[in-house]
């Protein structure tokens, strides 16, 4: 056992999944000598070599397409894209491509890529370093995109994605990367892509979230606790799949929902667990499942006091689960 | 050369070097959120450039953006307010240091795309052209954006539709640490404008006055229906890519070696005052005015009032 934050975890990760299987490479903008601009492949390629440790130049689309043809020729490659945002470039290759090759070969052909995204705001990194883009993914079968927000999840759901023979749009929520430290167990465990994770029991109501929200809903439910309101906090961390034995069981534990998300409160993520919730568990609501989410924006601004209204934060999400307790 | 146009060049850049200085001071009293590209070293490229420009021609910028802006005769009120995070700023404080627009002025804005900028310039060179104006634009992008698909899907369409843009190609020799030694298979970047059909040019971006020269020549013919260029300016950041770089990526001895050998403002002040277009103490005024313009801006900016949250569909929507 030993205490790492996220982005140790992340590099740990890697490094030993460097090590287990020398096909594995990495292919991003900054990642050789600079180690990445969050210091995930610090020291890499002074062990691995430039042949595994690929600065890339400045075309997004050529790193997750070079990793696709790569991956399919037999290496397994990891794209790194600097910040989430600048994965707009590489859409084509990994909707058209990458999410596809799988069934327009009809089986034949596979694509054992990860596509690292730092992603989230948090850091008043403005319009084009804080954005959240799971739900433009998560609509496309083809692609695993995973979420998780804790070291322990990190380390046993990157080595899972690294050995899945599928892509997998791996986001790590940049404005955790050092605030959150935790436990990771010794050894070579996996978590597998998909289950969601009850990260907090409780009986009154249950809250979903995950990245940065998830954190922030655990110290509401806190803070709610001394009130005297049971909270419960499903850590959602996987998309797609998503999981709907948990959510809906937990759903129906407390027949009070609540999804906590940054992304835009329409057409995000949250609004396929509230419809998944909304056609399952109906019976068992004694609420209408409620969402807090980003406001109606195009981008993040970038100065404290807008992004700090922008974000959902522990009170505004205590404030919620209250209203959602009393109903 | 006339005496107005090289104390205007001179001008301009030391304008540019002043503000990325107090913008760093700023950023190190932590008075600035995000982060900042100091384009202190580039000066030159903007100001040779934007010396014939008209405010109603267009520039595209990129994440490093400061001195574009200058050169296009923005406020330095209103460019430190929008660092601040001020209402009073470019972007009412929302976009900071990366995202300064002003269109009243023909900036068709700083990006945090890189590479952004190259196909937007493109259409508004489309419309100067299909209006039947003479505008002309712009657009400033560095070595990095140079691989970016829309460098090279930009540079087909106006070199086929003989477009008036000027594809100004920054070489500061990196992108972040990635060195264009590496990033390139060729040496000289501006060899890529023939596979596109258009003139290309390599200038000492050091030289103010052999890119104020270069840029007479490529604005002239862009603006008599001659078509694109693609103008490549040989350059150096003195600092790092963005304010805290540890550089771990250059030596100091590149550094320093660079920062000495490379200093547009040292250059032109030798050649203003041996050319005897200007002389040292004249320069030196021009330092103090600058300065002292620099201060007023920098209180002025900082008295506004902190930017306010915004509510939908403000500046998202006409109507919703
Ligand atoms: C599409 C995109 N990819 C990556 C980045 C991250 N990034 C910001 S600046 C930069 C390097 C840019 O190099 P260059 O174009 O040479 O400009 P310079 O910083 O040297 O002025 C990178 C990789 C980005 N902002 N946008
Ligand atoms: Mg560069």
């Amino acid at each position: 056992m030993a205490e790492k934050s996220n982005v140790q975890a992340v590099h740990d990760t890697l490094r030993d999944e460097f090590r287990r299987d020398d096909r594995v490479i990495i292919l991003g903008e900054d990642v050789g000598v600079r180690g990445g601009v969050f210091r995930v492949t610090d020291g890499f390629i002074e062990e691995f070599g430039p042949d595994r440790v690929i600065d890339m130049p400045l075309a997004e689309s050529a790193i997750v397409g070079v990793a696709i043809g790569a991956a399919i020729a037999g290496l397994v490659p990891i794209a790194e894209m600097q910040f989430a945002d600048f994965s707009a470039p590489a859409f084509e290759q990994i909707v058209d491509e990458a999410a596809r090759i799988r069934y327009r070969s009809n089986g034949q052909w596979n694509v054992p890529i990860v596509i690292r995204m730092p992603w989230g705001a948090g850091v008043h990194g403005a319009l084009y370093h804080s954005q959240s883009l799971e739900a433009f993914y998560a609509h496309v079968p083809g692609l695993k995109v995973v979420v998780p927000s804790t070291p322990k999840d990190i380390t046993g759901m990157l080595r899972s994605a690294i050995r899945d023979p599928d892509p997998v749009i791996f986001l790590e929520h940049k404005a955790t990367y050092r605030a959150v430290k935790g436990d990771v167990p010794d050894g070579d465990f996996t978590i597998p892509l998909g289950p969601a994770d009850v990260k907090r029991d409780g009986t009154d109501i249950t809250v979903y979230a995950y990245g940065l929200m998830l954190h922030r809903c655990l110290e509401a439910a806190e803070t709610l606790g001394r009130e005297g309101i049971s909270v419960d906090v499903v850590d959602v961390r996987s998309l797609r799949p998503l999981d709907s034995e948990t959510i809906l069981r937990e759903a129906r534990k407390t027949g009070k929902c609540l999804i906590v998300y940054e992304d835009n409160r329409l057409f995000g993520a949250g609004a396929e667990i509230c419809a998944m919730i909304a056609e399952e568990a109906f019976d068992s609501l004694d609420a209408p499942v409620m969402r807090l989410a980003g406001p109606e924006s195009p981008a993040t601004p970038f100065n404290k006091i807008q992004e700090d209204a922008f974000l959902p934060n522990a009170d505004n999400i205590a404030t919620k689960m209250r209203e959602l307790a009393a109903y | 050369m006339d005496k107005q146009t090289a104390l205007h060049l001179y001008r301009v850049m030391r304008t540019i070097r002043r503000f990325e200085q107090r913008s760093t001071t700023l950023f190190g009293e932590n008075k600035i959120w995000g982060t900042i590209h100091s384009y202190a070293g580039e000066e030159a490229i903007a100001a040779g450039v934007c010396e014939h420009l008209r405010d109603d021609d267009w520039i595209t910028s990129t994440h490093r953006g400061h001195g574009h802006c200058i050169a296009k005769r923005a406020e330095l009120g209103k460019m430190f307010a929008e660092l601040l995070g001020r209402e009073t700023g470019y972007c009412r404080g929302r976009g900071g240091s990366m995202h300064i627009a002003d269109t009243s002025k023909g900036n068709l804005g700083a990006n945090g795309i890189v590479g952004g900028g190259i196909p937007i310039a493109t259409g508004a060179a489309l419309t100067a052209k299909q209006l039947g104006t003479d505008q002309v634009a712009v657009s400033f992008f560095g070595d990095g954006a140079a691989n970016q698909g829309t460098f090279h899907e930009s540079l087909n369409i106006a070199a086929i539709w003989k477009l008036p843009v000027i594809y100004v190609c920054e070489n500061n020799q990196y992108a972040e640490s990635f060195p264009a030694k590496k990033a390139f298979a060729i040496e000289d970047i501006s060899v890529r404008a023939a596979g596109y059909g258009m003139p290309g040019v390599r200038v000492d971006g050091r030289d103010v006055a052999a890119v104020y020269a270069a840029a007479s020549e490529a604005i002239a013919r862009a603006r008599k229906g001659g078509g694109p260029t693609l103008l490549v300016c040989e350059s150096y950041r003195h600092e790092g890519h963005y304010y805290g770089d540890p550089r771990k990526y250059q030596t100091k001895e590149e550094i320093e070696g660079w920062k000495t050998a490379f200093d547009p403002l040292l250059d032109a002040r030798g050649w203003i005052v041996r050319d005897g277009l200007g002389t040292e103490a004249e320069l030196d005024a021009i330092d103090r005015a600058v300065d002292d313009e620099m201060e007023r801006a920098v209180a002025w900016a900082e008295a506004g009032p902190p930017a306010s949250p915004l509510k939908f569909p403000e500046d998202i929507y006409a109507s919703y």
